[in-house]
């Protein structure tokens, strides 16, 4: 077991980190104003990096990375919560395209995404909490998805509709942007008839097309998650060192804050949840790195993460903002933001509560958790 | 980043697993998955087919029955052990004075104590904590005074694990009251409990059991050679011994086991149906998944044979979730767990379940978990300190 990164995934994190490192609080705020709630440019010099095409194939346009890449990379983007949507467009959404799609579809598509011509949105969630919302008369889909992640910006509409995958036209459908309480944009998207092409092959028969897409979909979704997972694992990196620094720095009663143990225990508390954190997430990309692992397996590493990124999360966002008082509060510091990612990245693609559910349903099948396969 | 073990590592812990058990008797490994003590004899008799067979001092010389193990081999070593229910090389011998007699001890003292020392024919231990001095252990007052080549020791020593079976303590003492710091001055001295002026008086837990003492020091002759190191540096040998004292520290293999365990009744009884005790096994389960893996990430970081510092985050968790464990055993025995006395002896006498029986028992005696080792509020000042420089 390695828990250590190569020199080529070291390398590709400090180019990331590089590009992104002028994401201070002030920035991310006057880029999040306006829409679309990320930087075009730097979603372009993203483009030119590789980082769009990151895990597509090299015959589909993109880099033949893996995940342990991937979460490389997410992890820089929340260390310094870059608005650019990197998991939602190019891991979820580019990601079910990859898994579903025909050959023509994945080299249109993924190509595009990869260069950055076209930002793509997955139409998952359903305005009841749930993943229905739409359903499908031959070639068209009726009905409302929402939220729906950069809904309105995106070129091309990945929609999730009666257990089937769908591409649709971003400008055919019916679009209200709002922005999100971290600063990210969602749309409300409403389809009337609206004309749609089933993703992958139908003649060969592909799951995307023909069957049940929902497990395919999971898939791509476990992978989103350990993705989201990383990004949060950068945030909670960052809002540790944000409360020590401050609290060395921060003096009331005529003494720094860290002469008062009441402050220091609790952060001693963060760290211990974010040391747990790295370890459980760094081990979940692995699993899901390993062609050996199940598909199966895979979704429970995913699940597990997870679920320590929403108790972490909770926890270390929650005490950043406690320890650093009134200034915690304010859109011009970045602990804030921090705390609103976090609290996002819970809440999409399953949170503490139904991932606890969902791993639940397997406690009887086997006595202890084996972190090795 | 790669997850499997590599064919070696593999291989070595199918030898481990084959290992523990096959080798040590049943009947003892069948008494530690009951929740029960296996006594002196199974400590000694398990501890001694572990030397053997070169698996009770790993973490020794090679010279004085050592192995030369990646940190990733000790530790596969130790989960392995802890998972086949087989009690662990008792660690006053193992883990604490013999590294410290094996580093600083003269070779007379090596070639006198380390072999018994390792087959556990001297059972030691450990005086260092006080009635005044527990968290604060460099202020204790134990004091030796020279005699000629003698130390004459008086002092009191508390909270002796298992100092009914010691034939021999290592203690703590002050050998120089002037010294500037509190940290200076103490020395590290090796006494046998049948030595004359020395008292032991047992103290009896919450739990009813009787694992810890007091040790009483009146007048107490100590020859000369048995002083280990250098006088007045016995404080750098015992940071030395607590930073071994602290790998290994988190019972991983151990609570994963208990954790198996309470969960089998559950199921029997019907109760894993109930969505809010399954949601309790599931956090449990992916909290101790997580500090299972932060342990292996911690042993693969500490090549250099140095504790890694975030071994007080395994110390602290590990001790937290154990607990944890053994309050939610208590919580599915609910009023079964009574009958706590009930069939002592040949187990006969009740109809309760004996899972149930022990449960309230173990909780209470694992409150001491989250106190002894540096209790858990020392740990976060060391996390804070140390590692968050706070």
């Amino acid at each position: 077991m390695d828990f250590t990164l190569d020199s080529e995934q070291t390398a590709l994190r400090d180019a990331v980190r590089g590009l992104l490192k002028g994401y201070d609080a002030e920035h991310r705020r006057a880029v999040t104003k306006n829409d679309p709630g990320f930087d075009e440019d730097m979603w372009s010099k993203l483009a030119e990096m590789g980082i769009l095409g990151l895990p597509f194939s090299e015959d589909d346009g993109g880099m033949g990375a893996g995940q342990v890449e991937v979460s490389v990379v997410a992890e820089e983007f929340g260390r310094v919560v870059a608005p650019e949507p990197f998991v939602e467009a190019v891991v979820l959404a580019g990601g079910i395209v990859a898994a579903c799609g025909s050959d023509e579809q994945r080299k249109e598509i993924l190509g595009g995404i990869s260069s950055g011509e076209i930002l793509p949105a997955f139409a998952w969630a359903d305005p009841t909490g749930g993943e229905k919302g739409v359903t499908v008369d031959g070639d068209t889909l009726t009905g409302v998805k929402e939220p729906v992640l950069n809904g309105a910006r995106a070129d091309t509409i990945i929609v999730f509709a009666e257990g089937r995958l769908f591409l649709v036209d971003g400008a055919a459908t019916e679009r209200t942007s709002y922005r999100t309480f971290d600063g990210g944009r969602a749309a409300r998207i409403r389809f009337d008839d609206t004309p749609a092409t089933p993703l992958g092959d139908p003649s060969t028969g592909s799951e995307g097309a023909d069957g049940d897409a929902t497990e395919a979909t999971q898939s791509v979704i476990a992978a989103a998650q350990v993705a989201y997972a990383h990004e949060a694992l950068g945030a909670m990196d960052s809002a540790l060192k944000l409360t020590t620094s401050y609290l060395t720095t921060r003096k009331q009663f005529g003494v720094s804050l860290n002469r008062f143990q009441s402050l220091t225990f609790r952060a001693a508390d963060m760290y211990t949840s974010l040391e747990l954190t790295r370890s459980i997430v760094s081990w979940a990309t692995m699993v899901l790195a390993d062609d050996d692992v199940s598909p199966e397996k895979k979704r429970e590493a995913a699940a597990r993460a997870k679920l320590q990124v929403s108790k972490a999360g909770r926890h270390i966002g929650q005490e950043a903002i406690q320890l650093h008082g009134g200034i915690g509060m304010t859109a011009e510091y970045s602990v804030g933001w921090l705390t609103a990612r976090l609290t996002a990245i819970d809440h999409l693609l399953g949170d503490g509560r139904q991932l606890t559910g969902q791993l639940a349903r397997g406690l009887a099948s086997y006595g202890v958790v084996e972190p090795l396969p | 980043m790669k997850l499997h073990l590599t064919e070696e590592e593999s291989a070595f812990r199918e030898e481990m697993r084959t290992f523990f058990t096959t080798e040590i008797p049943q009947q003892i490994r069948d008494t530690i998955a009951a929740g029960h003590h296996v006594g002196k004899e199974g400590v000694v008799q398990t501890q001694q087919i572990l030397n053997r067979a070169g698996l009770a001092v790993p973490n020794w010389p090679v010279e004085w029955g050592g192995r030369d193990w990646t940190p990733l081999q000790r530790h596969i070593w130790h989960e392995e052990m802890q998972l086949a229910c087989v009690p662990p090389p008792l660690a006053f011998n193992a883990n604490m004075v013999g590294p410290v007699i094996a580093n600083f001890g003269s070779q007379a003292q090596r070639e006198r104590f380390l072999p018994p020392t390792a087959n556990l024919d001297i059972w030691w231990c450990q005086g260092f904590s006080e009635p005044n001095s527990g968290s604060d252990l460099a202020s204790l007052s134990t004091k030796a005074t020279r005699d000629g080549d003698d130390w004459i020791l008086n002092g009191q020593k508390t909270w002796t694990t298992l100092g009914q079976y010691a034939d021999w303590i290592f203690v703590l003492c002050r050998t120089d009251p002037e010294a500037e710091r509190k940290q200076q001055g103490i020395s590290f001295l090796l006494c046998p409990m049948d030595a004359e002026g020395v008292t032991l008086r047992p103290i009896e837990l919450i739990d009813g059991s009787v694992e810890v003492n007091e040790v009483f020091f009146e007048d107490v002759r100590v020859p000369g050679d048995l002083l280990v190191g250098e006088e007045n540096k016995g404080w750098s040998y015992a940071k030395f011994l607590l930073g071994n004292e602290r790998v290994g520290v988190a019972p991983v293999g151990a609570t994963k086991r208990a954790l198996a365990t309470v969960k089998m009744h559950a199921e029997e009884t019907g109760r894993l149906d109930d969505p809010l005790l399954a949601a309790e096994f599931v956090g449990l389960e992916n909290e101790l998944l997580a500090l299972e893996l932060t342990a292996l990430r911690v042993v693969a970081n500490s090549a250099d044979g140095k504790p890694h510092p975030a071994s007080s985050v395994l110390k602290l968790k590990g001790t937290e979730i154990q607990q944890a464990v053994s309050e939610l055993a208590v919580d599915l025995g609910g009023p079964l767990a009574l009958a706590s006395g009930a069939g002592d002896g040949d187990g006969d006498g009740s109809d309760i379940p004996e899972w149930a029986r022990v449960s309230a028992p173990t909780y209470l005696n694992l409150r001491k978990a989250s106190i002894y080792g540096g209790s858990n509020e020392i740990q976060r000042q060391i996390i804070a300190g140390t590692i968050l420089g706070l």
